[in-house]
């Protein structure tokens, strides 16, 4: 049997031996074959750079699945007038996006042109993996001023630099369950009317008293109301608050005059030690405790949107870019919208956020996928952005179709656009730094919404922390 | 078998290869050894030497470049507080977890000893281990969910109020600890009984002769007999449980909060690192963390070896 086996491992390493002669003769192949290939190559590359001129491929990454069908309907046209260029669109949810985003920079790699947010490009400024738009835009030609006001700028660094064409807008509304609504008497004209202050809630804080409704049956209004054990809530909570509460606290906030950063985009001093915020914090707080407003525990796990869904909070904040979640099949009650309640500064305060599309350093055709950049910016495919009625286009005239588009499948959306009428829009804060602020101030929030901290000691305390990180 | 057959091969091999500096031995363990080698040294080796250069660096993530630093990294990691608690968080799951996961694994171990031999209890019981961590963290994350979970649902047909498991900053870190148990424990049992094979039937039926209660025969004879195995156990699991990530990544996300939470109440040390390399770009002093993560875990698997005595066996 030994002798056997060890018969079995000598054929085993004789075998081992030839395959690594084998190996090494491919080497000295390999070695030698500059020439060899370089020959061959030459033919092949008149080839491949005819098949290049047939075919360069452009990948393309976005988030959102919803607008993918309409980006395709883009990249259809875009092939049919640019022959020689080939569009791939690929499509992450939010998380792995970003993750795979970056590792697409990490390793020279990652698409060429990309869905770019606000909150993460900075970042990419600051290591260097973006193309800059500006001999592009002024050899072409290219009108940036026919985007929303702000938009463009958003997109420009404190150099001069433009690291993306805008491409949609986005504004916060309030979305109501109609039905709970109508159950306690309440319109949504009464809540455009209304107006909201920290102290005592002013009649926006009266209308989400009334819509809290305990397992008793009483409302908030009533001296009656259990806060420990209520039913409906008069006002949900989208998610998180985090440092920049886009879809929670923000157009609270920002209707007191509070302003995020000394100055945006690109401040190096955030204000999260201002009164008002802090005033506007512990009203949220205040509301939790007696049972008015979702307790932001609730929210954590499974997100705002499936507590309000479940039917479990009347009134909610959101963004425009979840109008078709909340009309559509996943919501089994009807909705309508409200425009955000008007604050102590005597308007009201949506927070303003536009996305563009970037171009990556590492892209290997940069005209090619320059061109594409300008198609996703032109009217041509904003037009179809805007008839898919998902988000609001930046440019107007393609706003004006999606919204023509909500109102054909019965949906006014005027709650969200009112805010761009009317100028009461503020811009999403820009940093550098957006993801540790994020890390430093989204734990504060949740003690103070829990009412393990107090809103005023623990903002002051965030506030140094941030500006250090801001500052540096 | 191999290794008392080989000085009969030697000659052999020397013809093959002409000198015979090395021990035969040695020479045909080294290409066996070879494949393993190569992965060790690519995977594992290359990587944790160029992490402790990048632990030096002010390397960012997204560039893929940075410059030497030298002991900055270092400075920073003394004074950083948010090291020092996630540490003691880590610390604190890690207890829980062990804790419970061991007695119970014991527990299952010896009953399926001394009950049942059956193949498919035994499957059953692995049958959470098999199901990937992800999987695990959002099936509790549903079950547990403080308005809609089942979990809930249950507790409140006994009048209880809902507990907020993954959201209550005290809760967290035990609910966490309890969902890796829940996984874990089945296949730490099958380690276990797997060394239960190894104690002699022989003195549970003279101590049986003698007498002896179950209660005392567990005591007596099981646990001392079986602490190699327990000693070997301990250290794997430890180790998992210190280097715990995707189940707190993925039940404290959730979808609607934020990693390590709430309030960085699961702040545990890997997803500081993490964060520190994915979220803040900031790969440098990402590594220096995990070299310290390397160092607490090369310190307490050489502890607790030591204090197990785990080479050594009662039974000689």
């Amino acid at each position: 049997m030994n002798k056997a086996l060890w018969r079995l491992l000598a054929v085993l390493f004789a075998f081992s031996i030839v395959a690594a002669a084998c190996g090494s003769d491919d080497g000295d192949d390999a070695d030698d074959a500059p020439a060899a290939t370089q020959a061959s190559s030459s033919d092949d590359g008149d080839d491949m750079s005819d098949d290049m001129a047939e075919a360069v491929s452009i990948e393309y990454w976005l988030w959102d699945g919803n607008q993918q069908p309409y980006y395709e309907q883009c990249a259809a046209d875009f092939e049919a007038a640019n022959s020689g260029i080939d569009i791939e669109i690929t499509q992450f949810g939010w998380g792995d996006y970003w993750t795979n985003v970056t590792a697409g920079f990490a390793s020279g790699s990652g698409p060429d042109v990309f869905t770019d947010h606000l909150a993460r490009y900075p970042e990419f400024v600051a290591s260097d993996v973006l193309v800059p738009l500006n001999d592009f835009v002024e050899r072409d030609n290219v009108d940036t001023s026919i985007y929303f006001p702000g938009l463009a700028e958003l997109w420009v660094d404190n150099h001069g630099n433009r690291y993306g064409l805008p491409k949609d807008f986005d504004t916060i509304a309030l979305v109501m369950n109609s039905a709970h609504i109508a159950d306690a008497g309440v319109t949504a004209d009464d809540f455009a009317a209304a107006e909201w202050n920290p102290d005592d809630g002013g009649s926006f804080g009266e209308l989400i008293r009334k819509l809290s409704v305990d397992a008793n049956g009483n409302s908030g209004d009533s001296p009656d109301f259990d806060p420990s054990n209520v039913e409906v809530y008069g006002l949900g909570l989208e998610g998180n608050f985090g440092a920049f509460g886009q879809t929670t606290f923000s157009a609270f906030a920002g209707s007191t005059g509070f302003e995020f950063l000394d100055v945006n985009p690109f401040g190096d001093s955030a204000n999260y030690d201002d009164p008002r915020l802090a005033a506007t914090i512990d009203w949220f707080a205040r509301m939790i405790e007696a049972g008015y407003v979702v307790p932001i525990e609730d929210v954590e796990s499974l997100g705002g949107t499936t507590v309000f869904q479940n039917g479990s909070a009347a009134v909610m904040a959101d963004g425009s870019w979840k109008i078709g979640t909340y009309t559509g099949a996943d919501t089994p009650f009807d909705v309508e919208f409200a425009p955000l309640p008007a604050g102590p500064s005597g308007s009201r305060a949506s927070m303003f956020n536009g996305l563009a599309d970037s171009i990556n350093k590492n892209s290997e055709h940069p005209e090619e996928a320059w061109l594409w950049v300008k198609h996703l910016a032109s009217p041509a495919c904003q037009n179809i952005i805007g008839e898919g009625a998902v988000v609001f286009p930046a440019i107007p005239s393609a706003a004006e179709i999606a919204i023509a588009a909500h109102e054909g499948n019965g949906v006014d959306v005027t709650a969200f656009t009112v805010h761009v009428d009317d100028g009461t829009t503020f811009l999403f804060p820009i940093t550098d730094s957006a993801s540790q602020v994020e890390a430093i101030v989204g734990p504060a929030m949740q003690e103070i919404l829990r009412g393990q901290a107090d809103a005023a000691e623990r903002l002051a305390q965030v506030a140094g922390e941030v500006n250090a990180v801001l500052g540096s | 078998m191999t290794s008392t057959a080989a000085p009969a091969q030697v000659p052999r091999r020397r013809s093959l290869f002409g000198s015979a500096s090395l021990h035969g031995g040695w020479r045909s363990a080294f290409w066996f050894l070879l494949p393993a080698l190569v992965g060790f040294v690519a995977f594992y080796l290359y990587p944790a030497l160029r992490g402790l250069y990048i632990s030096f660096t002010d390397w960012n993530l997204i560039a893929n470049r940075g410059s030497w630093v030298g002991t900055d990294n270092y400075d920073r990691l003394f004074n950083d507080r948010q090291v020092w608690e996630s540490l003691k968080i880590t610390f604190k799951y890690t207890v829980i977890n062990i804790a419970s996961q061991t007695v119970l694994a014991i527990a299952i171990a010896v009953l399926m000893d001394r009950l049942t031999k059956s193949v498919t209890i035994r499957g059953i019981l692995l049958l959470p281990w098999l199901i990937p961590n992800v999987i695990v963290a959002l099936l509790w994350v549903w079950m547990l969910d403080g308005n809609l979970g089942i979990v809930n649902d249950f507790l409140g047909l006994f009048g209880m109020d809902p507990v907020r498991f993954f959201t209550d900053t005290g809760k967290v870190i035990p609910s966490l600890a309890g969902i890796n148990t829940w996984r874990h424990m089945g296949y730490t049992a099958l380690l276990i009984f797997a060394g239960l094979q190894t104690i002699p039937r022989s003195l549970y039926e003279a101590a049986a002769v003698d007498g002896a209660t179950e209660r005392q025969m567990f005591r007596d004879i099981t646990i001392p007999l079986l602490r190699p195995i327990l000693a070997l156990v301990l250290v794997i699991t430890i180790v998992g449980s210190l280097q715990v990530f995707d189940t707190v990544f993925v039940a404290t996300g959730g979808f609607g909060g934020q990693p390590g939470g709430p309030a960085n109440a699961s702040r545990v040390i890997y997803l500081y690192i993490y964060q520190n390399a994915f979220d803040f770009n900031q790969l440098g002093y990402a590594a220096t963390i995990s070299v310290l993560l390397v160092a607490i875990l090369l310190t307490v698997t050489f502890l607790q070896l030591k204090l197990l005595r785990a080479g050594e066996s009662d039974l000689a």
